[in-house]
């Protein structure tokens, strides 16, 4: 069973004033991710439905359960579709997806609509990986990296200091946020060594706040230098989990001398929404079902 | 688009970087051939173009992977850089 | 002439009091978070013992990552130079050297009399030190000593994937999870340690006979793994975790000749 680092609720939304039967062009992304799934219908280009719910054991079975739930009591069904396509982790395991799509593309694509067409810089930070993509006015990656071979800048990591110190992992930010001052950041990069470094910082009298100030600070630092490789230039936007945590999101704001974008929508959606909107380019370049159903 | 396939860890960043406006120009895919480790493979990739790469599960370890054509002293040039005719291979270390 | 080599490693602080070119005595114990204290005590006490005061002394020489913190100390060395030193006096043939320690992985290119001639280290990064195998056998719940055993009991072949201590963390769980024998988990473990170990000696080269010193020494599944990865086998000395604190011993021997 998968861990999960940041509390987020299961859900799913429908836009009620949009009559999908007057539309054209259906089509659908669904994001596989290790934790979670989410599905996306957009209609004509505008978002239409979505569901954001837990990855089960079964990657196909989640796809599917994600997508139902999406079009619950919408009276659409997968026959209705121009295009769907896959994304995440399991992006291959969509057993009706047209396409598979890298999450990178689909996170640039969705940011932008998400954003608008300003943002350049997406920071992703999940549960057991890193993102950080750079991307046109029209939403095509740039440049690109991930991470996931290092614990450390990711939610796991974080979840091992939240461990150490005994605090639940959502307050870990308002936590290290509580200081007189920043002390200096935590010197190992490396998890496994932070962790014996805290557990010394402890036994020397700091304080939880502080032990926890000096962790987000180091993360921070560390997710600026993955930034620096690709070069960040704003508007700049950080979606997954650790979007929701604080102590981390000031200390890059702070190191960047930025602001993050606010997002319109849930930033879990953010690549499931850019696997359907290239869904709907591939069906403007005449590569949609031909046998799909009439509303 | 610059992909940079790799990581950074405590010990340092390792990263591969490939820029795919210069690569899908090329047609001779030299690299998939010229790296010992096997790490390169032509795709096509999310906007269409027939690109390099490195496979997936290659990539959390390139460190390791590369260290042979890394030697320390008297290290001659990368393999797959001097096979890459578009010139679209970077090593970050 | 009595001469002492003090080695304060990541993990333990070594002493190896050296007497005319003959070991008299060697001791360790956890280095902590007062490394100038430990190593202190260990001083005095291991004195003590051979009944020996400080005025006996000719000279003290500190290496390893709190080399520094040793303040009675009147030489440095690095604990390349140092291992490299003592594996010239053990194994004066060998001109690679694989040192594991608690931290830190390191390979040795020496020249002759043993004098240092290139280094690759791995550090900063628990995957490829002796912190990798402690976590690991942290979560199988075992001790370092029993995950090295049973590692030679596997029969099965297990991949592993991830090379981060924290992911391989979870990953040994799953397979627990998944019913996979301990022993088989223990070997993929080791496995994943060598073949990081043996790439990262590649670049200093292979050249065998090969000398392994350091704590991961004494893991009898870590030397197995590591001798199928290189296709030969290591040479390890008795007590391999002393080699630094040795090579110090030497070199202050050498230097107050």
């Amino acid at each position: 069973m998968a861990k999960e680092f940041w509390r987020w609720k299961e859900y799913n939304w429908q836009d009620e004033n949009l009559n999908w039967r007057d539309g054209k062009v259906i089509t659908g992304g669904v994001d596989v991710g290790s934790v979670s799934s989410q599905a996306v219908v957009m209609v004509d280009g505008e978002l239409f439905a979505f569901s954001n719910m837990r990855t089960g054991s079964d990657s196909p079975n989640s796809a599917l359960n994600a997508m139902n739930w999406a079009l619950e009591n919408t009276g659409m069904t997968l026959d209705h579709f121009d295009f769907i396509v896959g994304t995440g982790y399991g992006r291959v395991n969509v057993p009706f997806a047209d396409k598979a799509i890298t999450e990178i593309a689909c996170h640039a694509r969705g940011g932008n609509y998400m954003y608008g067409p300003t943002v350049r810089t997406i920071l992703d930070m999940g549960g057991q990986d890193c993102k950080a993509i750079l991307c046109d006015e029209r939403g095509k990656v740039t440049n690109f990296l991930m991470n996931d071979k290092c614990a450390a800048g990711t939610g796991r990591g974080m979840e091992v200091f939240a461990d150490l110190l005994g605090v639940s992992i959502e307050d870990v930010g308002d936590l290290s946020l509580d200081v007189d001052e920043e002390p200096p950041p935590v010197s190992s990069t490396c998890v496994v060594f932070a962790k014996s470094e805290a557990a010394g910082l402890l036994r020397e009298g700091w304080s939880q706040s502080r032990v926890l100030a000096a962790y987000c600070s180091a993360m921070a630092h560390r997710v600026f230098t993955l930034l620096e490789r690709v070069g960040v230039s704003p508007d700049f936007a950080i979606t997954g989990g650790i979007a929701k945590n604080i102590g981390v999101v000031s200390r890059i704001e702070r190191e960047l001398n930025l602001t993050a974008l606010k997002p319109k929508h849930d930033t879990q959606i953010a690549g499931a929404l850019g696997a359907a909107l290239f869904g709907k380019a591939l069906v403007e370049k005449g590569k949609g079902r031909k046998n799909k159903a009439v509303a | 688009m610059k992909a940079n396939y790799g990581y950074m860890d405590g010990s340092g960043e390792y990263y591969i970087t490939i820029d795919t406006d210069k690569c899908m120009e090329c047609s001779e895919h030299f690299c998939v051939k010229a790296c010992p480790a096997g790490l390169f493979r032509i795709i096509e990739d999310d906007y269409e173009d027939m690109v390099a790469e490195i496979i997936p599960n290659k990539r959390q370890a390139i460190k390791y992977d590369c260290a042979p054509c890394k030697p320390l002293e008297d290290r001659p040039e990368l393999p797959c850089m001097a096979a890459c005719t578009p010139q679209a291979i970077e090593h970050s270390w | 002439m009595v001469t002492i080599g003090i080695d304060v490693g990541a993990k333990n602080a070594k002493i190896l009091i050296l007497k005319d070119g003959e070991i008299l005595i060697s001791k360790y114990r956890e280095s902590g978070f007062d490394q100038a204290g430990v190593t202190t005590a260990l001083l005095d006490e291991t004195l003590a013992e051979l009944k020996l005061t400080r005025d006996d002394i000719t000279s003290i020489c500190s290496t390893g990552a709190g080399r520094k913190a040793v303040t009675f100390a009147n030489e440095v060395v690095t604990e390349v130079s140092a291992t490299s030193r003592a594996t010239f006096e053990m194994y004066p043939e060998v001109r690679t050297v694989i040192d594991v320690g608690a931290e830190e992985g390191r390979a040795i290119r020496c020249g002759e009399r043993g004098k240092v001639e290139d280094f690759a280290i791995n550090e900063k990064c628990a995957a490829g030190s002796g912190a990798f195998t402690e976590a690991m056998a942290r979560a199988l719940e075992l001790t370092v000593e029993e995950l090295g055993k049973i590692s030679l009991d596997s029969s099965a072949s297990v991949p592993m994937n991830a090379q981060c201590a924290v992911f391989a963390e979870s990953e040994v769980i799953s397979l627990l999870h998944a019913n996979t024998a301990k022993q088989d988990i223990a070997k993929a473990i080791h496995d994943a340690i060598a073949s990081r170990i043996v790439s990262m000696t590649r670049r200093v080269g292979l050249n065998k006979p090969i000398a392994l010193v350091g704590g991961m020494a004494r893991n009898v599944g870590f030397v197995h793994s590591l001798n199928a990865a290189i296709e030969d086998e290591v040479l390890i000395p008795d007590s391999p975790e002393m080699t630094a604190a040795y090579g110090a011993a030497l070199i202050a021997a050498e230097r107050a000749a």
